[in-house]
């Protein structure tokens, strides 16, 4: 598809939201609302997109929208898929329709797991999409379990006793992938074509699907707000967040870096590592870009390159 | 029944984004559980008065690619049967991702200060 055609589709998001200006979400909610052929009903976890999105009285979705919890968007879809199937098979709805959950890190790596996880294991026909900005942005930068390490966070502050966060992030597409589901990919919002093309896989597949999506933060990254999409760009040519697919329990990697880039010319772009430069973390810096080669070369090898 | 300037305020801001509710309503009179029952309300609200500077396109140099309707996040490039026809500047928050991601061979968009506009009336939107 080419961008201006895919601009002739009516879209489902609107202006007028508030999120931060400069916000990656909005443009993984564009990509993959575009993507989305049938009508749509969205559930949403609490957290930024939530929040700025559907300020009462005013929404920026121009589809069906149910705000959950903080932990339970998996859950709720799954009983709004469930019904929507019962009501089907008594012949009282006869459109198809598509089913999205969105969470961000915070409510689907951590807190929304175990819903995230039964709704998988149930294999509801429901997309479930992480906006995946590496940390609780909406109540002030905290890490999650999807923060890379060594970033400055409220409760990791880079200072005498920390150099930012001490844990790597967990790989929770390959968590997702080993649910056994259909299909599962990781996506970044810069690769847009890329990401549109996942979320179609993700919408025909009959069961359940999940995209797990870079999508810059500029306020807890610490950026500058034009520079968001070269920053989401940045973790993927240095393979610290790779783009690839799980179908049918075959992996298969989307894009390559041509050369991928230091680890640390990607952390230079962000205020959020700016202390990792202000002293000697050589040893640190070495030992991030060495585990993100670990994970690259086994990535590279489930993908059978 | 006298309402209070909030109450009204309120009301207007109902009428505004075509929520239902009679003149005379009161807080029972709000739909429960916060239901919002018209979509995409949020056109109403512009977001254009947080911007500090703003993208300024030319035609010319466009070759429509299409970035900048893609990037946006505020929504605010208008495409129409496949063409770009600028920028609308009710929502634009100035954040400058179109400047950006609009190929650096075409530089199609610049962003200038706000003050530059101080007389165009536009400013008054948002
Ligand atoms: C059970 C519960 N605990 C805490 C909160 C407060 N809370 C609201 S949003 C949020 C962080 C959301 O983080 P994430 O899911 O990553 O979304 P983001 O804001 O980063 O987009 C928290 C902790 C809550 N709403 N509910
Ligand atoms: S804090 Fe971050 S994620 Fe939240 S609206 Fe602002 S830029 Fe977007
Ligand atoms: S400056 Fe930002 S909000 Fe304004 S049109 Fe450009 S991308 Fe959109
Ligand atoms: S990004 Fe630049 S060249 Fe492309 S459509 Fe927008 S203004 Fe035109
Ligand atoms: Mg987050």
């Amino acid at each position: 598809m080419a961008l201006p055609d895919l601009a002739k589709k009516p879209q489902r998001f609107t202006g007028g939201h508030r999120a931060c200006a400069g916000c990656g979400f909005p443009v993984t909610i564009k990509i993959i609302l575009q993507a989305a052929e049938n009508p749509v009903v969205v559930g949403c976890a609490t957290g930024c997109m939530e929040v700025t999105s559907t300020i009462y009285p005013y929404t920026a979705w121009r589809c069906s929208f149910i705000h959950t919890a903080f932990e339970n968007a998996a859950a709720t879809m799954s009983g709004v898929e469930a019904a929507y199937r019962s009501l089907k098979r008594q012949g009282k709805i006869d459109k198809d329709i598509d089913f999205i959950a969105f969470g961000g890190d915070g409510g689907t790596y951590d807190i929304g797991l175990q819903a995230l996880s039964g709704a998988m294991e149930r294999g509801h026909k429901l997309v479930y999409v992480c906006y995946n900005n590496q940390g609780y942005m909406n109540t002030g930068i905290q890490r999650s379990s999807a923060t890379p390490r060594g970033a400055n966070t409220t409760t990791t502050p880079a200072g005498t006793h920390l150099p930012g966060k001490p844990q790597y992030p967990k790989d929770l597409t390959a968590i997702m992938a080993a649910h056994g589901i259909p299909y599962a990919a990781q996506a970044s919002m810069s690769h847009w074509n890329d990401l549109y093309r996942k979320a179609q896989k993700a919408f025909a597949v009959d069961g359940p699907a999940f995209l797990n999506v870079l999508s810059t933060c500029r306020l807890g990254w610490a950026t500058a707000p034009e520079d968001t999409v070269d920053v989401a760009e940045g973790a993927v040519q240095c393979n610290v967040w790779p783009l690839f697919e799980v179908e049918n329990g075959k992996w298969k990697l989307t894009f390559k870096p041509k050369k991928p880039l230091p680890v640390a010319d990607w952390m230079k772009q962000q205020g959020r590592f700016k202390h990792l430069f202000q002293s000697d973390n050589t040893e640190l810096l070495e030992s991030i870009q060495r585990q993100v080669d670990e994970d690259w070369q086994r990535l590279l090898e489930l993908c059978g390159e | 029944m006298t309402l209070s300037s909030q109450t009204k305020n309120l009301l207007k801001v109902h009428q505004q984004v075509n929520v239902n509710i009679e003149p005379n309503a009161g807080w029972r009179d709000l739909p429960i559980g916060g239901v919002i029952p018209q979509a995409g309300t949020a056109t109403q609200f512009a977001t254009g008065d947080w911007r500090t500077i703003r993208p300024v396109w030319s035609k010319e140099k466009c070759i429509n690619c299409h970035r900048c309707w893609l990037y946006c996040p505020d929504m605010s490039w208008i495409s129409e049967n496949g063409q770009i026809q600028g920028v609308d500047l009710t929502y634009c928050k100035g954040c400058g991702i179109c400047a950006n991601v609009c190929p650096a061979k075409v530089h199609a968009i610049e962003m200038h200060p706000e003050d530059n506009f101080k007389d165009d009336e536009v400013v008054k939107e948002g």
